[in-house]
């Protein structure tokens, strides 16, 4: 038989993989999308926002008919005491139209993303590993995979297999992670009753609210989120692996210490868990990109560690590198180069988009977050902005400018003295922006 | 050529419907729709018969258009047709209809491609949950009919004939029949394969063929669908749980454990002396 | 209950004008192999009483086989007034198409309004011939039976993995039928001294037209038998392994019982299907059933909920299976089941000493 031969083959039906596919297709390319679960977001997860305009610019309006769950009309962010918050928030009904950002499910998105391939054209080849790239010479020509005469020929491999990119590995690009390079990140979503959670949290008609949290993960350097869909929550927590190993904690002791906070535990009442999973998060950003391109190949998403950890930004990017592969192929597919000269046009392109330049400005944050900061940013500080506020809105007979003193006094004793404090501003100001 | 059919039907992941609390109607929204589990298994047992001896396997499904999925999900594994026979006039039959036009598609199917040898059906569906239909159609064609079967002992083109293992309650039976026959399988039989790749990216392609009630000459309207059901559902609950006033044991368990001991043996005392 | 306004006709109807006035009374067909009875035949005689008193209508049996006299006074003993008894030699293995063609020529001539099968391997298979041939409606695998004033059956049964339940009618044809699931209903208790008519019926079958052979039966020995059962003390995912089930194995001999496993256990491999209890293993209706580590699910809960006494031993307070439990120990199954052993044991001397 004929070796089965296509334009392209894309290895992970995430969002890079299925949006690279999508985009070769729509250009009339013969694409092999291959997914090894079952359906395209089996088995995948994330928190659970996705923002409007990268998927837009692939397929416009394509709010009107993705499985998306609510409108974020209200974004707090909640710094955890032992037993109580302080919470900041910004709700605007600008949000609401065109809506900025959603919450999703994977497993309902990436089927859908998956499927807009498959329209397009994309031949879907499911439930199949990658086992290895086939090789000529220096070139990458196919993929085997794990299936009978499992072997597939194409000029050019889109490696979009995620964060562990066994693929990208085996080209030896992507070093095996480092601990303080990767956060683990578990989830678990809590079915509620619709009326239930639009009354908890204050919102209708599919519109919803993001809770990022921090503090109480045992000042190990992390985030928690507590996402509202239509009729479930999304409640996760991400901590850095290196943390993890070094205080022996495991990763679901953050998140059921997280549940039993008092604020949380009023959220989550009488919810029953659906769902419960595991993922990894690449955090290394800046630093620890691969290259993104060679011989018959490129990498995209996470598998290239394209996630900005700072504003939970993974998705997103991870579709604008599928976009910019796909359409790196489709140029090289008229010239018939597919060589590291040909297909290094993607990598430029990526450094020419947001994700680079993002990822270059928040290129401190990764240590920043590593180091030994972490117990002072993560555990002290939060506790102590709890304390200084009990302080500050505690009437007991002391006078305001006293409570003020004092309420500084806790957070700077939390820094470790002023130089501490102004230390952590300047690395942190730097870290975003330096 | 040894033509064997495989009856198999699409049906939703049981195990992913919910019932709506309010309402007390089932949720079918969103559950996945599969392959009966059971008709794969007999998928396999015609392509390892197809594999020793030769021959064509061709599978059936009488469903809605979007069946076709579950053909093509048989023709990756090796079938080498798949006939979907679908019509709004099929729809709401129930075993005796169902049974009726699939055994008009078999004889069809043996018009065009020789009278099959071995029909294979899957001991029950999911959702119909009888096992009723397999019967019905060796009643209709008049074939031998061999029911529950764990195992394929051996087949014998020449001779015309297959010894089956049928499981039962107490124990199993080997059974010799001739062709043609009728087999219901049972999970324990064999592990359906998974497609090779080109037997996958051939199924990507692949258009079954589709009969609806005009590719008939000889069907008897009065017999399909609604209209040809004799059964027919006057409701459906949610069962209520039995209503048992449960005494919880508290305390040492010590003493829990002696008081239930003699409950328990009291129990048994009047059973025996009864 | 009667309709008020029945709905017009929907579904088949009979080719020709038939009355089936003359269609009376409830049959069942007993099931049996070396001269073993099928226990749910019994059952369903049971069950099948209640229905005939209620239509007024004679309560009858089919046995076939060979040499099957015995099995036929059985019947009586269990509540049928007339049986029917088709013995000849080419009929002592079941195979469908002569059993089929028997029964046939049977309902034909005797015209019962309702016929009953248990919803066995054989039960199935007879009665899906059977059906399709008359032909008339048949709903499978019941739990509840009832009849209405218009002599309607109601065969009730569940639906969608347990979830529900559905009522199925057969209005336009008679006779009426239904598989039965074993186990769901009660034998009358046994009476030789009742009494009741024998009547042979001659074979219609000429033995050329048999061409199935049975080659032989394989009796499983040592398969586990939770039918017959009176004690039960089964297991699930909480019991956490193979060395739970020998725990619990001690005190099914301490009782004299047997063990049970929810699908959790068997499908994690610690215990062997023929101990599964529930939708897809055995319906069983002991004595008593302890259920120590499982949680409740519907599909385990109706194989078993028939028990007369249930206890249950699970740690956490809101597992349904405690809510349809007699007795309900809120504890670890490590502490108590250890202890109830011992328990049972003293308060029973002469139980049987464990066979090792
Ligand atoms: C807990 C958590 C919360 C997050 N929250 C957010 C958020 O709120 N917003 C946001 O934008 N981002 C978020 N992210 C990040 C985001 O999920 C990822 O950045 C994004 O999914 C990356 O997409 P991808 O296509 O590169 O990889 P993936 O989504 O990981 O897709 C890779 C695919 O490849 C398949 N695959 C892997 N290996 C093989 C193989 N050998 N053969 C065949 N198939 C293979 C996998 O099954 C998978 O489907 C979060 C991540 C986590 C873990
Ligand atoms: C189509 C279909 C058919 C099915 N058929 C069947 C069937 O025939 N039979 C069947 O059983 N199931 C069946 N099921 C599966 C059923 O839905 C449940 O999944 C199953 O019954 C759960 O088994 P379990 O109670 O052992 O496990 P779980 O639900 O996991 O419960 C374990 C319980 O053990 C308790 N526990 C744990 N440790 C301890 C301890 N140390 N001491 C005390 N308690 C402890 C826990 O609190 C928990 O309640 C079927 C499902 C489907 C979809
Ligand atoms: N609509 C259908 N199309 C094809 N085969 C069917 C259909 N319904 C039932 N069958 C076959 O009959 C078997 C028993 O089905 P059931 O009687 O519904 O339990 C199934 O396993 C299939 O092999």
């Amino acid at each position: 038989m004929d070796k089965p031969r296509f334009d392209a083959i894309v290895v992970g039906a995430g969002p890079a993989g299925s949006v690279a596919a999508y985009t070769m297709a729509k250009q009339g390319l013969r694409v092999a999308l291959i997914e090894r679960g079952e359906f395209p977001g089996a088995k995948n997860v994330f928190g659970g926002v996705l923002y409007r305009k990268p998927l837009e610019d692939i397929i416009p309006e394509f709010w009107k008919e993705a499985p998306l769950e609510r409108r974020v009309v209200e974004q707090r962010l909640w710094v955890l005491g032992h037993d109580s918050v302080v919470g900041f928030s910004f709700r605007s009904a600008r949000f609401q139209d065109p809506p900025n950002a959603w919450t999703g499910q994977r497993a309902k998105f990436d089927a859908w993303l998956a499927g807009k391939a498959e329209q397009a054209g994309a031949t879907p080849i499911y439930e199949t590993t990658v086992t290895s790239l086939i090789r000529e010479g220096g070139r990458v020509v196919g993929v085997r995979t794990d299936r009978e005469d499992g072997d597939l020929y194409a000029p050019v491999t889109v490696i979009a297999d995620g964060v562990n990119s066994m693929l990208a590995k085996s080209l030896g690009v992507h070093r095996e992670w480092r601990p303080d390079q990767v956060s683990l990140a578990v989830k678990e979503v809590l079915a509620l009753p619709r009326g239930v959670i639009e009354e908890r949290f204050g919102v209708r008609d599919g519109d919803g609210v993001t809770i990022e949290l921090v503090g109480e993960t045992f000042g190990m350097a992390g985030l928690g989120f507590l996402y509202t869909n239509q009729d479930t929550l999304s409640l996760g927590v991400g901590v850095m692996v290196s943390d993890l190993r070094e205080k022996g904690v495991k990763p679901y002791q953050v998140l059921d210490h997280l549940k039993q906070h008092p604020e949380i535990r009023r959220l989550i009442e009488g919810a029953e868990t659906k769902e419960y999973a595991a993922h990894l998060i690449p955090e290394g950003g800046f630093d620890a990109m691969p290259p993104l391109a060679g011989d018959g190949w490129m990498v995209c998403g996470d598998a290239a560690q394209m996630v900005n950890a700072a504003h939970r930004e993974g998705t997103d990017l991870a579709m604008l590198s599928g976009r910019l592969a796909g359409e790196t192929a489709v140029a090289c597919h008229g010239t018939g180069d597919w060589t590291v000269g040909g297909l290094g046009a993607y990598t430029r392109a990526i450094r020419n988009s947001i994700i680079q330049r993002d990822l270059k400005k928040y290129r401190g944050l990764h240590g920043l977050l590593a180091g030994s900061q972490a117990e002072t940013l993560f555990g002290q500080l939060p506790q102590a902005l709890n304390d200084a506020v009990y302080e500050m809105l505690s009437v007991d007979g002391q006078s305001k400018q006293d409570k003020q003193k004092r309420a500084m006094a806790l957070i700077r004793e939390a820094a470790g003295g002023t130089a501490g404090l102004a230390g952590i501003g300047w690395r942190g100001w730097r870290a975003m922006n330096g | 050529m040894l033509h064997m059919v495989v009856c198999i039907k699409q049906v939703p992941d049981s195990r992913e419907i919910r019932i709506d609390p309010k309402t007390n109607t089932l949720i079918r929204q969103g559950v996945p729709a599969i392959v009966n589990p059971y008709d794969l298994n007999g998928v396999e047992a015609a392509l390892q018969i197809k594999d020793q001896f030769g021959g064509r396997v061709t599978v059936l499904t009488m469903g809605p258009p979007s069946a076709d999925k579950a053909l093509r999900q048989c023709v990756a594994m090796g079938a080498d047709e798949g006939v979907l026979i679908s019509d709004r006039a099929f729809a709401g039959a129930d075993t005796l209809a169902t049974s009726y036009v699939l055994a008009k598609s078999i004889e069809k199917a043996g018009r065009l491609w020789g009278q099959p040898a071995i029909v294979f059906c899957g001991k029950q569906t999911l959702d119909g949950d009888t096992g009723q239909v397999g019967p019905g159609i060796a009643c209709r064609l008049d074939y031998e009919q061999l029911t529950y079967v764990e195992a394929i002992e051996s087949v014998d083109p020449d001779r015309g004939e297959v010894v089956v293992r049928r499981h039962l309650e107490d124990g199993v039976e080997r059974v010799r029949a001739p062709f043609p026959v009728l087999i219901t399988v049972l999970a324990e039989m064999n592990k359906p394969r998974r497609a090779s790749l080109p037997g996958l990216l051939h199924a990507q392609t692949y258009q079954p063929i589709v009969w609806s009630t005009a590719d008939f000459e000889d069907l008897d309207r009065s017999k399909i669908g609604l209209r040809g059901s004799p059964t027919v559902v006057s409701k459906t609950w949610v069962p209520e749980p039995r209503q048992v006033d449960t005494e919880f044991l508290k305390g040492e368990t010590g003493e829990v454990t002696s008081r239930l001991a003699q409950v328990l043996v009291e129990r048994l005392q009047t059973v025996q002396g009864a | 209950m009667a309709e008020a306004k029945r709905k017009p006709a929907v579904g088949l109807q009979p080719e020709v004008d038939v009355d089936w006035s003359a269609y009376r009374g409830v049959m069942v067909v007993v099931e049996h192999r070396r001269d073993k009875v099928a226990k749910v035949s019994w059952q369903l005689l049971g069950e099948s009483r209640r229905l005939a008193d209620k239509l007024d209508a004679p309560l009858m049996a089919v046995v076939i086989g060979h040499e099957a006299e015995d099995i036929a006074r059985q019947a009586i003993g269990y509540g049928a007034e007339r049986v029917y008894l088709c013995d000849a030699p080419e009929l002592a293995d079941y195979r469908t198409r002569p059993y089929s063609r028997v029964c046939l020529h049977i309902i034909r001539e005797v015209k019962p309004e309702i016929v009953l099968f248990g919803a066995t391997y054989t039960g199935r298979d007879l009665a899906g011939a059977i059906a399709t041939h008359l032909p008339t409606g048949l709903t499978a695998d019941c739990t509840q039976l009832d009849v209405d004033d218009n002599r309607l059956l109601l065969a009730s049964r569940p639906a969608f993995s347990e979830k529900m339940v559905a009522t199925i009618l057969c209005k336009q044809f008679k006779p009426q039928m239904a598989t039965v699931r074993p186990g769901v209903f009660e034998a009358l208790p046994y009476d030789p001294r009742r009494m009741g008519e024998i009547i042979r019926v001659e074979s219609p079958l000429d033995r050329e037209s048999i061409r199935t052979e049975v080659l032989e039966f394989v009796e499983a020995v040592n398969r586990v038998n939770l039918e017959d059962a009176e004690v039960i003390v089964a297991g699930g995912r909480g019991v956490g392994g193979r060395a739970g089930f020998d725990l619990l194995a001690k005190l099914a001999d301490a009782l004299g019982g047997q063990v049970g496993a929810s699908r959790a256990a068997v499908d994690l491999g610690w215990i062997s299907h023929d101990h599964q209890v529930g939708q897809t293993g055995t319906t069983v209706r002991p004595k008593i059933y302890i259920a120590a580590g499982i949680s409740g699910a519907v599909q385990h809960v109706v194989g078993m909920q028939n028990a007369e006494l249930i206890v249950s031993i699970n740690k956490d307070p809101n597992a349904p299976i405690h809510r349809i439990a007699h007795y309900a120990i809120v504890d670890d199954l490590f502490e108590v089941v250890p202890a109830l052993i011992e328990a049972v044991q003293a308060a029973r001397p002469s139980a049987r000493v464990p066979v090792v």
